[in-house]
């Protein structure tokens, strides 16, 4: 059970000291242009790699599974222009449905 | 983990990823340092996601902590505005992501034998989902269409390679290409 707080304590305080980073060093202030257009672009390429790594990724191995259908079938949704909740309910409930038959 | 430790790490860490990949690794017998390596490297991608929020976060220097605890994934993907962060929008995101994850904590703790297994409901293909729709009005020109394609390949090649937590942080290097003209 020690194990147990002092993982909790340690994985605690360092998520808040790399959460307040930004805020705290630059808070309020504009960051310079040249960085501007570096920044705006973490973005997509975090939001990408995140896609990726979670309909993907596996325990140190690319894994194609029935999440890859759940992701197929949100992305049909975006092109017929559904709203978000909806493209999250269409992946959910395709992976769910292939997982109940296969 | 108990019943405490789960609700005390929910309110503290608030990140999903991280504390899914510590209580694995002590569910499974895994050492201290592995689950805490593990979990804090997942977590790294907060200081350039931070970076990215603290012009809209000024205030004492209290005020910016305490708030910059609301960034996780989620409040800051659907605060972006125009490839800029929209503090108001992420701190009302971050509150209301704040009480319902510890509230779901709070009921995985006491329930969570009955429900079984999420995956059985597809809620682990729920999540890209949600970053595919976030991500799709975020492709406005060639540079973040170019950031994306760069960073999704990035982490691809990572995965086998890497401890979780890598291909991500790794991945945010893409940006690099905004200092191309």
């Amino acid at each position: 059970m020690r194990d147990v707080w002092t993982v909790v304590a340690v994985v605690g305080g360092a998520t808040i000291v790399l959460k307040a980073t930004g805020p705290v060093l630059v808070g309020g202030r504009e960051i310079p242009p040249r960085l501007v257009r570096v920044v705006e672009l973490l973005a997509p390429a975090l939001l990408a790699a995140l896609v990726v790594v979670q309909v993907a990724g596996g325990d140190r191995e690319l894994v194609l599974d029935t999440r890859a259908v759940g992701l197929a079938a949100a992305a049909v949704a975006l092109l017929l222009r559904a709203p978000i909740l909806v493209v999250v309910a269409v992946a959910a409930v395709a992976t769910a449905l292939v997982r109940l038959v296969t | 983990m108990g019943w405490l430790a789960p609700m005390v790490m929910s309110a503290t860490t608030f990140a999903g990823s991280s504390q899914f990949a510590a209580a694995s690794l002590l569910d499974t017998g895994g050492a201290v340092a592995a689950a805490i390596s593990a979990a804090v490297l997942l977590n790294v991608r907060y200081a350039p996601i931070s970076l990215t929020v603290a012009p809209d976060m000024g205030g004492s220097l209290l005020r910016r902590i305490v708030l910059s605890q609301l960034i996780v994934d989620e409040s800051w993907a659907v605060s972006q505005d125009r490839g800029r962060v929209d503090g108001k929008k992420l701190i009302g995101a971050g509150c209301v992501l704040f009480v319902c994850w510890n509230a779901g904590t709070a009921v995985g703790v006491l329930v969570g034998d009955v429900l079984g297994d999420p995956e059985t409901y597809g809620l682990d293909a729920a999540f890209p989902a949600l970053f595919l729709a976030l991500l799709v009005p975020q492709l406005r020109d060639r540079k973040a269409l170019a950031a994306a394609l760069l960073g999704a390949a990035i982490a691809l090649v990572l995965v086998p390679f890497s401890a979780a937590g890598v291909p991500i942080v790794a991945a945010s290097a893409a940006c690099l290409v905004g200092l191309r003209r």
